[in-house]
């Protein structure tokens, strides 16, 4: 990485659901044009730290900060924190009743109060980007989940987030669709996008992923370069996942 | 043969009578109705608020709407509306209707809001859309969709007790029907014939209602 700044830091993170214990002091940093991967079993807390970042789920300790800034969910205003983090759900969440266009311009124009004309020409430009210009006026209805996923990707990116979050982004796709999406994810990351993948695509975390983050029972057991930790796990349970899921 | 005569001339006698009584009852319900959504929206968000108070004061007017009947509101609310301000029959009768009406699209307003998946929610409020704005341009519109055969039903339900005006002097439908009938002394005739009227109103709205729906099912 030439570009040294820091994005994200999370400090001794801390969650729970009830009484369950599901994230045990997270630390961890993404660089800016950093991918950063994190993997593990399903439980493993990796969806809900990621749900931490944009505090879809509030943290019960610990800090996190943004562009070295320290977010404290009680003072900050969450809404403009959010607009810098952008997020693809596992299940698309497109707006249903607004069509591929409607959905890319939507935030723009309400939360940051472009110009419609501009929102929309800027939202014509990110979808020919992910490859979907012959769908702007169409309903989600009428499109493939990887070409949902595509759309959610190009709505997440028109408000111009600083970090891009996704939470297995394939995971509800059939089989031949997922190569789709994460092309575009491929894209993303080689323009500098900042980026914290939830996936259980092996192959892409090990191709795109800078850094690997390997979750168990809520804690990071190992982390490292894809080369280190996919050739030469450390840690015995992360050799077990990698012999399962390799 | 004669009784079928009888019932055609007087369906045509009676005509100007009863399409100005039935503009009086469509206009009675459509008002009703827009001053019930808002009364549905107002009690539904109260109860979405989850806070103790507001969803005790929402169900205390569910219970009280669905728990006595219509005419008694209608009663309750014509005189007590007319004894604090002077109103016109026709505003206190439609706030009345509006009222009970209410109390039934609060619990399809707040079901269909409900039923819209939590993932919606969630997706405006990492563009960072506010949960008012979110609700606005993203839930209501789904939920509204959603609940629009529940609101026909309701209309139409709507449209047949306004005949309760009646009771309290409207002129609207089943008010002519019943003057007409007990000054001809020829009450099954009249009653048959406002019963065409009604199966004529319901018949063209259960039609509009298919449309909206159609029309708005396009984008799911």
């Amino acid at each position: 990485m030439d570009d040294k700044t820091e994005i994200i830091r999370v400090e001794k993170l801390n969650k729970y659901f009830g009484d369950l214990h599901v994230l045990k002091d997270i630390d961890m940093t993404v660089m800016k044009s950093e991918v950063v991967v994190l993997i593990g079993a399903s439980g493993s807390g990796k969806s809900t730290i990621l749900r931490c970042l944009n505090f879809l789920e509030k943290n019960d300790s610990g800090t996190i900060v943004l562009d070295g800034e320290i977010i404290d969910p009680k003072t900050h205003n969450l809404n403009r924190v959010r607009e810098r983090v952008g997020m693809v759900f596992q299940h698309f969440n497109l707006f249903p009743h607004k069509t591929v266009l409607g959905n890319v311009i939507e935030a723009p124009i309400k939360v940051k109060k472009i110009p419609k004309d501009q929102a929309v020409r800027d939202g014509i430009e990110l979808i020919k980007k992910v490859g979907l210009s012959d769908k702007i006026n169409v309903y989600p209805s009428k499109l493939s989940g990887g070409q949902k996923q595509r759309v959610a990707i190009a709505r997440a990116l028109a408000m111009k987030p600083d970090v891009m979050l996704f939470d297995e982004p394939t995971s509800a796709l059939d089989p031949e669709l997922v190569g789709e999406v994460l092309a575009t994810m491929k894209q993303l990351a080689e323009e500098g996008m900042t980026m914290v993948v939830v996936t259980h695509e092996m192959g892409f975390a090990r191709e795109v992923g800078n850094k690997i983050l390997y979750l168990h029972d809520g804690k990071i057991i190992e982390r490292g370069n894809p080369k280190e930790l996919f050739e030469n796990p450390q840690e015995e349970r992360t050799r077990e996942f990698l012999s399962k899921v390799l | 043969m004669d009784s079928l005569y009888h019932f055609f001339e007087t369906f045509i006698v009676s005509y100007d009578l009863f399409i100005a009584a039935m503009f009086l009852t469509v206009g009675i319900t459509v008002c009703a109705f827009m001053f019930a959504l808002v009364f549905g929206l107002f009690f539904a968000f109260l109860k979405l608020t989850k806070i103790r108070l507001l969803m005790w004061i929402s169900d205390f007017y569910v219970w009280i709407i669905r728990g006595t009947p219509l005419i008694v509101q209608i009663f309750v609310l014509y005189y007590g509306l007319t004894n604090i301000i002077l109103m016109p029959t026709f505003w206190a009768v439609t706030i009345a209707l509006a009222f009970h009406v209410g109390g039934y699209l609060t619990e399809i307003i707040r079901g269909s809001i409900n039923s819209i998946d939590k993932g919606q929610q969630e997706a405006g409020s990492s563009l960072g859309m506010s949960a008012a704005l979110t609700m606005r341009r993203i839930i209501l519109p789904q939920a509204f969709r959603r609940a629009i055969p529940s609101f026909g039903n309701q209309f139409i339900i709507a449209l047949k007790d306004s005949s309760l005006a009646s009771f309290i002097g409207m002129q609207e439908l089943f008010g002519v029907a019943n003057l007409e009938g007990s000054t001809n002394f020829d009450f099954m005739t009249y009653l048959l014939v406002v019963a065409v009227y009604y199966l004529f109103i319901v018949y063209v709205f259960t039609m509009l209602v298919r449309f909206l729906e159609r029309k708005m099912s396009v984008s799911d």
